[in-house]
């Protein structure tokens, strides 16, 4: 009896320590919020990211999507985008174009600093340009700056930059980030001249940025940005709710009905075109029939209804609302939901008891793989039967991306500058990026046409007669621009949505 | 010695074989660390150039080779993405996963061990029936389950810790603990579960023996026999069984990590595969190496110092 005495005492004393190590945690943390509660709020935000920066910082590098969105408070270039989707002077304080469309003349605006102390001078700007001509697979920005033939410094504040032959849209390459002269650590300790800078990464954990005291334009209304990398998405849920988290990005509809009452929902969104794009080299898709009777078979306000609780905007071409003047909503339903048609065009190309196909989806964006759940399901309808392949972002780039090696694939496309040729110029048949292959002789035509024209008006046409053509055509079965649904802590005011993919933090802040 | 050195030996020609695996496996899956780098802006040109600047274009047993040798010389190399040391990287992850780990194995030990004894001696009375059902379930439910329970309870409702705010630890030592206490209890809670079984049901084996019925029927109260006697016989196997677990645990720990959303090891291990930075995940998989064959390393001594007759099987 006497051991069965020892034992417990042992069970206990050690039950003991482990309360007691949890004790001791309930003591401080509840002294904690009462102090909140007395002192006044830190001006200072942590704002959740499902993924990490994980790229090299140097803005003229950068390629990931999220690195460029969060860096956007860091850089910024002669030139940068605003929320309704012009181009504003920034580094530069006003432009001339010269009579033959070919030499930009900045003037650079007075007492812009970098955030190491040095004043911006017309050196910095010329480097900048120089530096990425440089650069080797670089983003598409660096890329769009290849017509650039000469980069001059005129005088201290004024710099020239000549192009091969006029473009209208080479103005939007202009928001190329200008960088200091000689310094050499971008890839880590980036230096550049927006409203924040840049403070610190630990990978896979945090990113902080600073405001930027020194900043010629109307300074950032937080002092301090914490970045917290959350990938697992009840975890992101659950440091929203627990305080940890004030701000988060791009939930999907199902972590927003889970936040409480702390919180309320901007809707915006994520700039994507979300299709299932068909891979034209592959039977039977490049039938237009097979193509058009895809189309027909999708309802795609049922997928968005169903995959993102009705959160989205249809989309029926390669083009999303937030560029405003280019996009066609007329063609948004040009193939309404339509079964009979669908099989009657299935049968007329010769698949009367329809196919078997695979839609490829990247396995980390829980967005496309839920769409294209529900488009299997509705392609059941009309006889075709699809089975998902769900791959590794790092798969889908090599095989499906590079490799071409795909039937049909759910994903979003982006545009990397704020002009339709960002959008439009993967579908020219020669272009690298054309990883669909498509292949049309009119869209050739009409893409070289736009591309050689001056006037911004008639260019704009063009670009309309591009996204009708991939609609007639039946390039790819479009779906819908994602919504983007930003989870904001009550008390907290200025989330700004813009025609591409940034999130921008200099606006937000504490409302008392 | 000749022994030390023999378990040196096998520790340098694991990690190496484990390395090599690594660099093989990787050679094999699909993706390409070029094209996760520069996503989908890449063209032709500028992936073959990435892939130079990289030495990505070389043959692979040279860059094995070339790896192997940078290793031997302390010189971890660069992660592609991040731009910057690979040890600088992961230092502080190694010190995260380390504390909670060694957390979660203290908790294991403390609670198991005496909750084995002291159920040992039971027979099979109701509370006998509601313990092992109870076991049962703390076995089944997995660790990242627990995770969101205690993380949704503890660090949600009641506040004894912020979810998702992770003190630094170099900063805050002592907040950083008792983050990591909740996540340790939800690594070790099916891993308590199975020791005291495990002990528990070894002990009942050789409470059954003839020499504790004689050195019982000889006067020796039940007490003295279990302490005197039967832990020497019953604890080798659940030596065995928690040096095992030690090296487990690591595994474990990355679901954990990215619940309670703690920056350790195997959290940025699973980020750096699905980027293919080789470099990050070489180093990471040989640390991983080192631990398992450390933590059977000291589980041997342990379990020779306790029963001689395995210390003369080592130094034969």
């Amino acid at each position: 009896m006497n051991t069965r005495r020892l034992v417990a005492g042992l069970l206990s004393a050690a039950l003991m320590a482990t309360l007691m190590s949890g004790c001791g945690g309930t003591a401080e943390q509840t002294a904690a919020p009462t102090q909140q509660g007395e002192e006044p709020r830190p001006n200072e935000i942590t704002v959740a990211i499902a993924q990490d920066l994980d790229d090299s910082l140097d803005p003229h590098k950068t390629v990931a999507a999220g690195t460029k969105e969060i860096m956007f408070n860091v850089f910024e270039g002669l030139v940068k985008p605003t929320p309704d989707g012009n181009l504003v002077p920034a580094v530069a304080e006003s432009y001339e174009l010269s009579e033959d469309g070919t030499v930009y003349t900045f003037t650079l605006r007075d007492g812009v600093k970098f955030h190491n102390g040095a004043t911006v001078t017309a050196e910095d700007v010329v480097y900048s340009f120089d530096r990425c001509a440089d650069i080797t697979g670089g983003s598409s920005l660096v890329e769009a700056l290849s017509v650039v033939t000469d980069v001059t410094a005129v005088d201290e504040k004024t710099v020239a930059i000549t192009i091969a032959a006029p473009d209208n849209e080479f103005f939007a390459s202009l928001t190329l980030a200008i960088l200091p002269k000689g310094y050499e650590d971008q890839d880590t300790a980036p230096v550049g001249t927006g409203p924040f800078r840049y403070v610190s990464r630990a990978a896979q954990d945090n990113i902080v940025l600073e405001r930027f005291d020194d900043y010629w334009g109307e300074p950032a209304k937080v002092e301090k940005v914490t970045l917290k990398v959350i990938e697992n998405a009840d975890s992101l849920v659950m440091s929203l709710q627990s305080g940890a988290v004030d701000l988060c990005a791009k939930l999907t509809s199902t972590q927003v009905a889970q936040l409480g009452d702390e919180f309320y929902v901007a809707e915006g969104t994520m700039n994507l075109v979300q299709a299932l794009y068909l891979n034209h080299a592959v039977a039977p898709f490049d039938d237009l029939k097979v193509r058009q009777a895809l189309c027909y078979a999708i309802d795609k306000q049922q997928a968005i209804d169903i995959a993102c609780d009705g959160y989205g905007t249809p989309l029926g071409s390669s083009m999303y609302p937030g560029f405003g003047k280019y996009f066609l909503p007329e063609l948004t339903n040009y193939y309404p939901h339509d079964v009979e048609k669908a099989k009657a065009l299935l049968a007329e190309a010769g698949y009367p008891e329809g196919f078997d196909m695979t839609i490829t989806a990247p396995s980390n964006y829980s967005y496309h793989v839920d769409v294209a759940q529900v488009l299997v399901e509705q392609l059941k309808a009309v006889g075709i039967n699809a089975k998902i392949e769900l791959v590794e972002w790092a798969t889908w780039l090599s095989d499906v991306y590079s490799g071409r090696q795909f039937q049909a694939t759910v994903v979003g496309l982006d545009a990397s500058t704020m002009t339709a040729r960002a959008l439009l110029s993967r579908f020219e048949s020669t272009a690298k990026r054309n990883f669909i292959n498509y292949n049309s002789e009119t869209y050739d035509a009409l893409y070289a046409q736009a591309q050689a024209t001056i006037d911004d008006a008639e260019q704009t046409e063009l670009y309309k007669a591009l996204e009708r053509e991939l609609t007639e055509n039946a390039a790819n079965v479009y779906i819908q621009d994602t919504a983007n649904l930003v989870a904001v802590r009550k008390g907290l005011e200025g989330v700004v949505f813009y025609p591409i993919y940034v999130l921008d933090l200099s606006n937000v802040g504490w409302t008392e | 010695m000749k022994y030390a050195a023999k378990r040196v030996a096998t520790l340098l020609v694991t990690m190496i074989i484990v390395s090599l695996l690594a660099f093989l496996a990787f050679d094999l899956i699909s993706g390409d660390p070029a094209q996760m780098m520069l996503g989908t802006e890449a063209t032709e040109e500028g992936l073959a150039a990435l892939r130079a600047e990289l030495g990505l274009d070389r043959p692979l047993p040279i860059r094995y080779l070339d790896w192997l040798t940078g290793f031997f010389r302390g010189d971890l190399g660069m992660s592609y993405h991040y731009h910057e040391p690979v040890w600088t990287l992961i230092a502080p992850k190694v010190r995260v996963t380390l504390w909670l780990s060694l957390l979660a194995f203290l908790l294991i030990t403390v609670v198991s061990i005496p909750l084995g004894l002291l159920t040992a001696g039971r027979g099979e009375g109701r509370l006998a029936g509601l313990h092992t059902a109870f076991n049962q379930l703390c076995m089944a439910v997995p660790a990242f389950f627990i995770g969101i329970l205690l993380t949704w309870a503890f660090g949600v409702t009641l506040k004894w810790f912020t979810a998702g705010a992770f003190p630094d630890m170099t900063q805050d030592f002592a907040g950083s603990m008792k983050y990591l206490f909740f996540a340790a209890l939800a690594l070790s809670i099916p891993r308590i579960a199975m020791t005291a079984r495990m002990l528990r049901s070894t002990v009942a084996g050789e409470m059954e023996k003839d020499y504790v019925r004689t050195a019982i029927s000889r006067g020796n109260d039940r007490r003295g026999v279990l302490f005197r006697h039967v832990l020497k016989n019953a604890l080798p196997p659940v030596i065995a069984f928690l040096a095992q677990t030690m090296a487990e645990l690591i595994a474990s720990s990355i679901v954990v990590e990215q619940v309670f959303g703690i920056p350790g090891l195997g959290r940025f291990l699973v980020a750096c595969i699905s980027n293919r930075d080789y470099q990050v995940v070489q180093a990471i998989v040989v640390i991983l190496a080192f631990w398992v064959v450390l933590a059977g390393t000291l589980a041997d001594l342990i379990q020779q110092r306790i029963d001689p007759r395995l210390r003369l099987g080592g130094a034969s």
